[in-house]
């Protein structure tokens, strides 16, 4: 147990990089901008190593909240500055971790406006997402929820493509519309129990009815943010026009925001609600997994079939999550981790082709393999991850999803199963045409190889994604516990409110 | 009755204010108007002087003067809130006055009875104190706002203000009358002991009611009543419009809480429903049109319009946790108001003000420091967290939650996502188009200082919040202990 606040440090450290390039990088010489970068890089090494640290302090064990800070923070009302990790959480805290450095990386040459403004918001935003994953008070946890809103925009809005402006304020509109009904949901909690303390409330037992209106009040939020489909237009727009680091943080961790919070808040807060639901979810997940994977085989832009990959991927996630069994949501937390990584992989590899040759069409491009071939490996195998090639980070989050909801609804798990076929489709395809095909076209042929910081930046993504892929348990064994205690929870609650009603509790 | 002398200590800040207002007018005749600065500077002392008064108050109701006249917690708040934001729009008006040939002696103590007004309106405890305070407040109100005398639009604010402003202030004292005609008394402590005591309510009263509600929502620019707002706030000299969306605001405000609360506390059944129409009217209103505009204070002013309805729907719960959600709101409210002004008066070009949203355009390039500062409040404004602005809608909608207020507590946060989109239209001019004009460094000191202090107030008030909440939460106790 670590006994100074680690998870506060992992947070805040980010906001120090700011404070030093604000103070020390004055003017606009290469220098200074060379300054600039390096003091960004070195500060997203640095936590990520204090979240590899918090990987390392976690007991995989138990399954409560560890290294937990509690501090007054408005005590007068109940508020406090609560910050912890469990078993759910804490990965996500190291995938965020792990990907800024690599985002900063990415940008080193692309950014060339505004490279101050650029990484100060990068650094806003990994304090933002890492406070979100620790924060165990619904105020605080609000806050860096709502918070993220602001670098992304002005990320998506500054350095964006053409259609930026519509693109940001798409982004903005749709997830404040979301979280502002969380908003009171949470205010209505906070009526209720009388404290904004996630355990305490998550321990309440709200009545059935108002679950339900709760329940929904949540949904609005996450379901924008995971993106689940009909309310998922904003991020094939947002992906698009964003800058490349801005696409891998959006798909990466952003889009984990929305999983995570069901995770976290409707399943044990809301399990009557949640058992009540858990059809509208399935349906809307397995017509995003079949319908997006549709609409990605018809995309002409790179991005916009990864972003149409995405809502599909996602759309597994929630399955797996409202199967409410071990395997489901263990797979769904995996899923999210591996999609996290290999997504966001894809996204550098569109980047690549992007900063050559400033197109995202993928009618431009064909027979890279000639040319490029180190860079043709390397997107073959984050295409084989994404399609879930066995060894990979992306088939075990499939596997453990589907045989999970296969327990629960063996038509969802079919009809989940033909998303995996069109999935492979729509990658292969989109490899087949980007890499192979005849080198006819002058410019194309004028691009170069991968360069060595650019295989820096894929290097530890291979790395992580075979990891996951080979040997699984050394990140299911930390997730297991909570998702136990989880599932527990959900049962105790469903039961104990069943029996008072008077409901017989049908065997699941 | 004996004529006893009153006791006066409950009104030191206002007697305080009266006679510095009176020496500093003479010291402006005496010396004339290249004395200007000197008063200014004298009339900033005075009010925060007066803020120190009030703030040595201490705690516990008294009424002195007759029944005229309480001092309360919940009184030092909002005086201390009034000459606060009052001493820093002198400040705002400093270095623009000067440029724009306006600068006379006359200004800064018009400011200093305007806002002596306003502490009596927020002291009233009775219908004839309550009129004499909103009257001294807005006859210099509508001098300040036709300041520019040689400016047919500064003319033609002050005039529209005065006709319409007089219309409410009849309507107001109509409403009293009727009140009085049905009540028997002007005193709010009797009519709440009457009410207190089951008495009949009679049609006539609640029409007094209704009139004297109409005339305090024409004072706070709530809609149905705002129509004013757009074209005073656009035609006044911009620091009295900020000024105007500032301390006369908190005082109806605190005046219109007052009068809902204690008097007619146990009328809730009748002027509930009136609230919580005029707070969704402002709202709606206050988040729509201000779509838009093309002026950036016509946008302010339907900005203002939308934040006194959410400040309303605090007040519509009729709850002690709504009560002190308003005055959250008003103090964060107040903070970022008066910097996005100060914003807007460091806009200037080659010495031009500049007062269209399109001169915003590309301001990240030209003056990143001017860009994040409006950034910080329009993202505030927007009620975006970590800024202020988050916190005031937080503890209002909190207590709508709690009165199970859930139609004004919905519509209250589409609104403010509606209204998110204008804040974040004036932030994609400054960041994301390319700049028009260049605008000049901010070289006014006292600019500056308003620009930091407002700024960083925004910004991290979430650090260190207790203080204003616990504020708040001990000045709405004072008004429910009464």
């Amino acid at each position: 147990m670590a006994s100074w606040p680690i998870l506060s440090f992992a947070t805040f450290l980010p906001l120090v990089g700011v404070a030093l390039i604000l103070l020390f990088c004055r003017g606009n010489t290469p220098d200074v901008l060379r300054n600039v970068r390096f003091i960004s890089l070195w500060t997203t090494l640095v936590t990520f190593v204090l979240t590899l640290l918090v990987w390392a302090n976690f007991d995989p064990r138990n399954p409560g909240y560890q290294m937990v800070e509690k501090a007054g923070w408005i005590p007068e009302f109940g508020i406090n500055y609560h910050m912890g990790v469990d078993g759910i959480s804490v990965l996500f805290v190291v995938l965020a971790g792990f990907l800024m450095p690599l985002c900063i990386l990415a940008s080193w040459e692309s950014v060339q406006v505004r490279l101050k403004e650029y990484m100060i918001a990068f650094l806003a935003l990994e304090t933002l997402m890492i406070g979100m994953f620790c924060a165990l008070d619904f105020v605080l946890f609000y806050m860096f929820f709502e918070g993220v809103l602001i670098p992304m925009f002005l990320i998506i809005g500054i350095w964006g493509g053409p259609r930026r402006v519509y693109a940001a304020f798409k982004f903005f509109l749709y997830t404040l519309l979301g979280s502002v009904l969380m908003l009171l949901a949470i205010l209505a909690m906070y009526y209720v129990a009388g404290t904004t303390d996630i355990p305490t409330i998550t321990a309440t037992q709200f009545p059935r009815n108002m679950q339900l209106w709760l329940w929904l009040a949540f949904f609005a939020s996450f379901a924008v943010k995971v993106p689940m489909w009909p309310v998922h237009t904003w991020l094939p727009d947002a992906h698009v026009e964003a800058p490349t680091a801005g696409s891998v943080i959006l798909a990466g961790v952003l889009l984990k925001m929305g999983g995570y919070g069901f995770l976290r808040f409707n399943i044990p807060i809301l399990p009557e609600a949640t058992e009540y639901f858990a059809p509208l979810i399935y349906t809307l997940s397995v017509v995003a997994v079949i319908y997006t994977s549709l609409v990605a085989l018809a995309q002409e832009d790179m991005k916009k079939l990864i972003a149409y990959s995405s809502v599909a991927h996602m759309g597994f996630v929630t399955i797996g999550m409202f199967a409410l069994n071990q395997q489901g949501i263990e797979g769904s937390v995996f899923q999210m981790l591996s999609h996290g990584v290999v997504s966001g992989a894809l996204f550098l590899c569109v980047g690549v082709v992007y900063d050559r040759l400033h197109t995202r069409e993928i009618a431009r491009y064909g027979g890279l393999v000639k040319n490029m071939p180190k860079y043709a490996v390397i997107f073959l195998f984050m295409t084989m991850a994404s399609v879930g090639l066995p060894g990979t980070a992306g088939f075990v989050g499939e596997f453990l999803v589907l045989m999970g909801v296969f327990r629960d609804n063996t038509w969802v798990a079919a009809l989940a199963a033909t998303g995996m076929v069109l999935g492979a489709a729509y990658a292969l395809w989109l490899y087949r045409r980007v890499v192979y095909g005849k080198l006819t076209k002058p410019d194309v042929k004028a691009m170069f190889d991968v360069t060595p910081r650019e295989i820096a930046v894929f290097l530890p993504l291979i790395a992580v994604v075979l990891w996951m892929g080979i040997y699984p348990s050394s990140f299911l064994n930390v997730t297991s516990a909570s998702v136990e205690q989880l599932i527990q929870t959900y049962q105790t609650k469903l039961a104990a409110s069943h029996a008072a009603s008077g409901v017989s509790v049908a065997a699941r | 009755m004996t004529a006893v002398f009153p006791d006066i200590w409950p009104a030191l800040p206002e007697i305080f204010l009266a006679l510095s207002g009176v020496a500093l007018l003479m010291l402006g005749v005496f010396r004339g108007d290249g004395f200007t600065r000197p008063v200014s500077y004298l009339s900033i002392v005075c009010m925060l002087l007066a803020a120190v008064l009030a703030m040595g108050y201490g705690s516990g109701r008294v009424v002195t003067f007759n029944g005229m006249f309480v001092m309360d917690a919940f009184g030092v708040f909002m005086k201390v809130l009034v000459l606060v934001s009052a001493a820093f729009a002198v400040i705002l008006g400093l270095g623009f006055n000067e440029r724009e040939q306006m600068a006379r002696f006359e200004y800064p103590v018009l400011m200093i009875f305007a806002t002596l007004g306003m502490l009596m309106m927020i002291s009233a405890n009775d219908f004839i104190s309550l009129y004499v305070g909103l009257e001294t407040q807005s006859l210099a109100l509508y001098v300040i706002a036709a300041f520019r005398r040689d400016s047919a639009k500064s003319s033609e604010a002050g005039l529209k203000y005065f006709v319409l402003g007089s219309l409410s202030s009849g309507m107001l004292l109509y409403g009293a009358s009727l009140v009085y005609g049905f009540a028997g008394t002007t005193s709010f402590d009797k009519v709440a002991a009457l009410f207190a005591g089951g008495a009949h309510v009679s049609p006539g009263l609640v029409i007094g009611l209704v009139f004297v509600m109409a005339g305090l929502a024409f004072k706070v620019s709530a809609a149905p009543f705002h129509m004013w707002t757009p074209d005073v706030y656009e035609g006044a000299p911009t620091p009295v419009t900020a000024f105007f969306a500032a301390a006369p605001k908190v005082a109806a405000i605190a005046l219109l809480t007052r009068v809902v609360m204690e008097p007619f506390g146990h009328l809730a059944a009748q002027w509930h429903q009136v609230l919580v129409a005029t707070a969704i009217l402002s709202m709606v209103i206050g988040s729509f049109v201000a779509i838009m505009q093309t002026n950036i204070k016509r946008l302010m002013a339907y900005s203002s319009i939308g934040h006194v309805g959410y400040a309303l729907v605090g007040l519509t719960t009729g709850t002690q946790d709504g009560v002190r959600g308003v005055l959250i709101y008003m103090a964060l409210y107040i903070a970022m108001n008066i910097g996005a002004f100060a914003v807007i008066l460091s806009m200037k070009a080659k010495g031009q003000m500049l007062e269209e949203i399109k001169d915003f355009s590309g301001l990240s390039k030209t003056n990143p420091m001017l860009a994040a500062t409006m950034a910080i409040f329009m993202f505030s404004m927007a009620g975006i967290p970590p800024m202020a602005g988050f916190f005031g809608k937080l503890y209002v909608f909190l207590a709508a939650v709690a009165a199970q207020e859930y139609t004004l507590a919905v519509v209250g946060v589409l609104t403010s996502v509606v209204g998110a989109f204008y804040y974040l239209r004036i932030i994609k001019i400054m960041y994301f188009d390319e700049p028009a004009v260049v605008v000049d460094k901010v070289d006014d000191d006292g600019m500056t200082g308003v620009l930091v202090i407002t700024s960083l107030f925004t910004l991290l008030f979430f650090v260190a919040p207790a203080p204003i909440l616990n504020g708040a939460a001990a000045a709405a106790a004072a008004l429910f202990a009464g």
